[in-house]
């Protein structure tokens, strides 16, 4: 049992509530609101992992980025109603085998994680400031940090390629 | 039960949640979303492991996923939008084109 542990139950709470938000919503609007917030306990959540700088950079790029680019392509399509019944009569085993499967998944990670149990280590706290990251970004990972910039390059010409008008 | 395998505990739900998100909704924005979520559920796994080794490489991992995540994002969206161009639908069960 540690300090962190009574924090953590309450945040995975909301984590776990705002997740069945999403899979539950019925405006597509209502959904990408559900995801910010699992976003910004995520991000409270990093903090409380000492993980400061990825706690802002989830903030700004997934919670700020990322869901402005959904929420404006919802409303751009003016796609936020979902039909309400959204499974054609052809494929209705489809939502209790899906169910089902979920709940294998849940089962096999759960299994992973309880049955095969890591040893503890003394739980010092690394330096993970933005100083350490920085260092190690243009240390060691020079090279994957690079191919990043390419890859986003990339995608940046191609998401203006298929949205051109022609 | 330690902090770091609560948040294991939480990752491995969450992940499951994007799972069920992707086979049951219909809309193709509400998959993508889903997909998300898994990311993120991923990212968790990973602070979670650094966290309890004391190192930073996990962190590094998970600054690459969500540079990752956002060029996905960013192509799979205009996909969406000339999809819904062409077929004006984002229903997923309407884009059987290819089907025999």
């Amino acid at each position: 049992m540690t300090p962190d542990l009574p924090i953590l139950i309450v945040l995975g709470a909301v984590s776990i509530a705002s997740a069945l938000g999403l899979l539950l919503s019925r405006n597509a609007i209502y959904a990408a609101l559900f995801l910010v917030l699992n976003f910004g306990v995520g991000a409270v959540i990093y903090l409380v992992l000492n993980a400061p700088f990825i706690a802002v950079v989830q903030v700004s790029v997934y919670a700020g980025a990322i869901m402005v680019l959904f929420l404006f392509v919802i409303m751009l399509l003016g796609a936020e109603r979902l039909s309400p019944g959204e499974n054609p009569p052809g494929i209705s085993f489809q939502r209790p085998l899906a169910i089902a499967l979920g709940g294998v998944l849940l089962g096999l990670a759960l299994y992973a994680l309880f049955v095969r149990q890591p040893p503890t280590t003394a739980t010092a706290l690394a330096d993970s400031s933005p100083t350490a990251i920085g260092l190690s970004l243009f240390g060691p990972y020079l090279f994957p940090f690079e191919v990043v910039s390419i890859l986003l390059l990339v995608a940046m010409v191609g998401a203006v390629v298929l949205t051109r008008n022609r | 039960m330690d902090s770091t395998t609560f948040v294991a505990l939480l990752s491995s739900v969450l992940f499951t949640i994007g799972v069920l998100g992707v086979l049951l909704r219909r809309s193709a924005l509400l998959i993508f979303m889903s997909v998300e979520l898994m990311l993120n559920a991923a990212n968790l796994a990973f602070v979670a492991f650094a966290h309890r080794w004391v190192q930073l490489d996990g962190q590094i991992f998970v600054f690459f996923v969500m540079a990752v995540a956002a060029a996905e994002v960013a192509v799979g969206l205009a996909l969406i939008v000339t999809i819904f161009r062409t077929k004006r639908s984002t229903n997923v069960d309407d884009l059987a084109a290819l089907k025999g």
